[in-house]
This record gives C-alpha cells, sequence and structure tokens, in this order.
C-alpha cells in the first residue's frame, strides 16, 4: 500500500466525503451482522430465543450454552485437535512441497520449465471431478478414514505454486550464482538463500493454505466415518442437519436443551481462533489477495 | 526437489482425469475402473432423458451469471468509496477493509449457522422482523422462488469484500498525475470515475470476468449445499450440476449416472476456459494466461 502524503492526514473531513464514511460505516455494519447475531445468540437463553427470536443483543446474557457445550467437551475437542493436526500438518507440508514444485520452475536455466510448468497449470485448466477422485481415494487408495484423505489432496495448489514462481523469478539472480561459485548445491541454494528471502510470499501461500485446511469440511464429508477423525467444521455441520445428536445426548442427563444456543456457541467457538488469527495478521492477508489478485488470478 | 509435488499432481490431479473414462463405463468396483465393462453413451443417454439435466444445467448457469454480474459491481463500488476514504482517516480506511473483507474467512459451514439465524421459521431476525411490520412469517427454506436472491447477497457479502480490494489495489496503482490533470481541467468527480477510473480498470475487470466465466460450468458446491440446508424443496431452484453429481454419488450410488454429469461438466468446462482464454488474447493480449 502506497504511503499517504504527510498533510493529507489532517485533511478535515469535507461533507462529501463524510457521506462515503456513512455509506461505509453501514456497509461494515451490515457485513458484521451475522456474525453479532451468532454471538448474541449464544450468549442467550433457549427461552429467550424461542420467544424473542434472534436479536442483535441477548435479552439476558448468559453463559448457559457454552457450560452446556463446554461440560462434555470430548466431542469438541477431538475435532480441534484433528482440525488443528490437519491444518498444521498440511500448511507445513503444502507450503515445503509448492515451493520446492515451483523453485526450479522459477529458474530461467532449468531445460524442463516450460513443460513442467504446463503439466502443473494445466491441472487448472480440467479436472476430472467427483467420481473418479472419489473411486480413486475410497476404492484404489483405500485412505478413507485416515488423516490422508484429508491433507494430501489440497497439498498442492496450482494457484500458489505459480505465485511462488513469479515471486523467486523477481529474486535477483546474482545471489544464486555468487552462491554456486562459493560452492554451494542447489538444496542450500534453495534453504539458506531463496527461503529466507522469499518470507513475504511464504507467508502469504502459508496463511491461505491454513484457511482452507481449517474451514474445509468438504473432504470429510467425502471421506470420513469415524468420528474420532472428524475435522470442527465437519462436526457443525452434523450438528446443524442432525440437532438430535445433541437432544439424545442432553436427554440422558435431565437438563434442559439448550439446542439452538448451544449449536451457535459451538460455532462461535469454531470461529473464535480463525477471528483472532484475522485480527492478528490482516496486514498480510490483505497484502496477499493483492499479491495473488492483482497478477490476474 | 520438485518430485513430492509432481507425484501429488499425478495421482490426485492426473489419475482422476483418466478417470473420466468411467462415464463410458458400467462400473463395477469390484472389477475395477479397468476392467468394468464399455457401455458407450449409455450413461450420458440415460442422464439427458431426465428432467434433472436440464435443470442443474440452467441453475448452474443462472446462478454463476448472477454472481459474476452482482460481486463486480459491488465489488467496483466499494473499492470505488474505499478509494475515496484512502486519504483521509488512514485507521477508518483500514477497519472498512478489514470487516469487508472479514466474511471472506468463513467457511459454508458456519455461513448457513449464519444465514439460519436470519431466515429460520420462528426463530429468525427476517421473519421476526417481518412480523414486527405486520407481515407474516414466510417458510423460506421451502419456498424456492426467494433463492436466487438469498444466494446472490451471501455470495456478494463473501466475496464482495475480497473482490474489492483487488479492484483498489488497481486503482491505487493508477498513475495520481491524471486525476490531477483531470481536477485541474474541472472535471467532476463522477467525470474521473467514468473516463479515467475505469478505464484504467478494464483490463484487470476482463480478466477477472472471463475467467469467472471459464468457470461458469462449476458450482460452489458448499454454497448451494451448506447454506440451502440441502432441502430438497429448494430443488428446483438451487440443485446444480455439482450438488447433483454428489447425491447421484453418494446418496443414489448410481456411478455412472453421476459420473456423466461430471465428465459433461469436466469438458464443457474445459472447452469454456480455453474459449475465455481466447477471448482475453483478442482483448489484452498481454493478459492472457496462455
Amino acid at each position: 500500500m502506497p504511503s499517504i502524503p504527510r498533510e493529507s492526514k489532517y485533511r478535515p473531513f469535507r461533507p462529501g466525503r463524510l457521506a462515503i464514511h456513512a455509506v461505509l460505516l453501514v456497509l461494515s455494519f451490515l457485513f458484521l451482522l451475522p456474525l453479532i447475531l451468532l454471538v448474541s445468540a449464544s450468549l442467550s437463553s433457549e427461552t429467550d430465543i424461542s420467544t424473542y427470536g434472534f436479536t442483535f443483543l441477548p435479552h439476558r446474557v448468559t453463559f448457559a450454552a457454552y457450560e452446556y457445550v463446554l461440560q462434555n467437551p470430548s466431542q469438541i475437542v477431538t475435532a480441534y485437535a484433528v482440525t488443528v493436526t490437519v491444518t498444521v500438518i498440511g500448511t507445513l507440508a503444502g507450503v515445503l512441497v509448492m515451493a520446492l514444485l515451483a523453485y526450479p520452475l522459477s529458474r530461467t536455466d532449468f531445460s524442463w520449465r516450460r513443460p513442467l510448468s504446463f503439466v502443473v497449470f494445466f491441472t487448472l485448466l480440467f479436472s476430472g471431478g467427483l467420481v473418479p477422485l472419489y473411486i480413486l481415494v475410497t476404492h484404489y487408495l483405500q485412505i478413507q478414514d485416515t488423516l490422508w484423505a484429508l491433507i494430501l489432496p489440497y497439498l498442492v495448489m496450482p494457484w500458489y505454486v505459480f505465485l511462488l514462481r513469479a515471486y523467486f523469478a523477481g529474486l535477483p539472480r546474482e545471489l544464486i550464482d555468487a552462491a554456486k561459485v562459493d560452492g554451494a548445491g542447489e538444496w542450500r541454494i534453495f534453504f539458506q538463500i531463496i527461503v529466507p528471502l522469499s518470507r513475504p510470499a511464504l507467508a502469504t501461500v502459508a496463511l491461505f493454505c491454513a484457511l482452507t485446511y481449517w474451514n474445509d469440511w468438504y473432504l470429510a464429508l467425502l471421506f470420513i466415518n469415524n468420528p474420532a477423525l472428524e475435522p470442527l467444521q465437519y462436526l457443525l455441520y452434523q450438528i446443524s442437519t442432525n440437532i438430535e445428536t445433541l437432544q439424545t445426548s442432553s436427554q440422558a442427563f435431565g437438563v434442559q436443551i439448550p439446542a439452538l444456543s448451544a449449536q451457535m456457541a459451538i460455532a462461535v467457538l469454531a470461529i473464535g481462533p480463525i477471528t483472532l488469527a484475522f485480527l492478528a495478521v490482516q496486514k498480510h492477508f490483505i497484502s496477499g489477495v493483492t499479491l495473488g489478485g492483482v497478477k490476474g488470478e | 526437489m520438485m518430485l513430492p509435488g509432481l507425484i501429488v499432481l499425478f495421482v490426485f490431479a492426473y489419475l482422476p482425469m483418466f478417470g473420466i473414462i468411467i462415464a463410458f463405463k458400467d462400473y463395477r468396483a469390484y472389477q475395477g475402473v479397468v476392467g468394468s465393462r464399455w457401455v458407450g453413451l449409455k450413461n450420458f443417454y440415460y442422464l439427458f432423458e431426465t428432467d434433472d439435466a436440464r435443470r442443474i444445467v440452467v441453475n448452474t448457469l443462472e446462478m454463476n451469471a448472477l454472481f459474476i454480474a452482482s460481486v463486480l459491481l459491488v465489488a467496483l463500488a466499494i473499492a470505488l468509496l474505499l478509494k475515496e476514504v484512502q486519504g483521509s482517516s488512514r485507521w477508518l480506511a483500514k477497519f472498512y477493509q478489514s470487516t469487508l473483507f472479514f466474511p471472506y474467512l468463513f467457511s459454508y459451514v458456519i455461513i448457513n449457522y449464519f444465514v439460519f439465524a436470519l431466515l429460520n421459521r420462528s426463530d429468525g431476525l427476517v421473519n421476526h422482523s417481518l412480523q414486527a411490520v405486520g407481515g407474516s412469517a414466510v417458510s423460506w427454506y421451502q419456498s424456492p422462488q426467494y433463492w436466487p436472491v438469498i444466494l446472490t447477497l451471501v455470495t456478494v457479502w463473501k466475496n464482495g469484500g475480497f473482490w474489492s480490494i483487488v479492484y483498489l489495489a488497481g486503482m491505487l496503482a493508477i498513475n495520481p498525475e491524471l486525476y490531477e490533470a483531470a481536477t485541474m481541467d474541472g472535471a467532476s468527480k463522477w467525470r474521473q470515475i467514468w473516463h479515467i477510473t475505469l478505464p484504467m480498470l478494464k483490463p484487470l475487470i476482463i480478466i477477472n470476468v472471463l475467467l469467472s466465466i471459464g468457470r461458469i460450468f462449476y458450482a460452489d458446491f458448499g454454497l448451494f449445499y451448506q447454506v440451502t440446508r440441502n432441502a430438497p424443496e429448494l430443488y428446483p431452484a438451487t440443485d446444480v450440476i455439482d450438488t447433483y453429481v454428489y447425491r447421484t454419488l453418494t446418496s443414489i450410488g448410481d456411478v455412472g449416472m453421476a459420473s456423466a454429469a461430471g465428465t459433461f461438466q469436466a469438458v464443457i468446462g474445459f472447452v469454456l476456459v480455453l474459449f475465455s482464454n481466447w477471448l482475453v488474447r483478442r482483448t489484452e493480449p498481454q493478459s492472457a494466461i496462455f
């Protein structure tokens, strides 16, 4: 983002500009509205929801839904553990594998550069679709109901390979040549020169990979039947389609069922980490969008 | 060095490509993909005999066309607004960008929760508001006629901020001297937008729109599956190729029909990508993807 000239910082608000601010403020509020509703419902009692419906502010704030959800947390803890494991392994492995793939493709002295770039690129143009992938994973690889099925299909994402390739290609060539003169091998050049210099691009790709893994429920929907391997998003999906899961487990204890508020509380628990992470690194996220976007993604 | 990445691509991208032959076979799990009997175009024949085929193709194209146009208009409008406040308050400008980008972070599972809080029949905010002003409650999840609008709103909400940041970056890259010269000549803000900002953004807009058109045959599965709660009552408006393939494969278990629909999508999709790239090359040769 280009820096703003000093004097403009103190420019007074003009009426026209004030109107634009008003529009943007309203818009921002509208964009946050669903989130506010969700948080409010998670802090409401079940009776208040059925009397007043979903409201922006809870009529009476109660943590009953969270208490209820965390009273018997094993399912949520397991799902959290699966999601964190998949996100961490998938992101680290994905960034590494994609960077290793992108680096040779960025080197003009690599003679297989063009054909292999096309091999990567073609997967963006054409895909076999769901049926062959499903049969491959369940019938031939037989990795359904393993963490592999949740990680491997997203490991190499061609857009990010090209984003990294473009970034690597922009690094000064002399550095590589100098390192070669000093007798460094290709692996050393990659890990000791290229990787440290490419932190911004690697961080951007890591962020978006992490987001993909954290938010994924699709691979679980296709390939996971074992409750112990259900990621958080998939658990949320099941809860929303099947309120009875919660109800039957609570009837055993003879307590009132905070079905709706409990659902919303679990959703808040699921989006909490990603919201915090976003607040911490929003600058990188937004610059990452422009890094990939303006180049014509 | 490249081996791990190439192996992953080979297994998870190239092997499924060869898997499209399943669409021309009578697939039996015990015989495998290679061993199953060839049946020619029979699966396609069955598929296009159903009413579903027309419905899912029309829905996919209609909804995606709606999404492309609305996201573009809203994202451009937001970007223009954001650009105007860039100079006035840094803190607020950042706040708007972050807030508008925020929905991009949510999965469709979470978005389903949001939409449910708004639309569910008895407790949803929309029905409560309708009743407060004397209207009557609507069973949203049983009324397909509203869903093209609802899903468009959801898509704009989720992706509008993302694309506005892309377009804003494009706008900030425009040479400020152009605006200074225009202001000196007494050009109004509207004229500046119309004669400087939009023309300078044209290449970026064209590429993004053509890329989306290249993918118009692919629906956003999560949007159509999660946000509609997969309600059969809504299928007339919301059943798209991707949800049809998924349902036919997993709940009906008709591999032949599902793979016929999937292969049809893959082939037409491929042709559309090639076509849209050809169009890009004709209009903006330097930004063609290949």
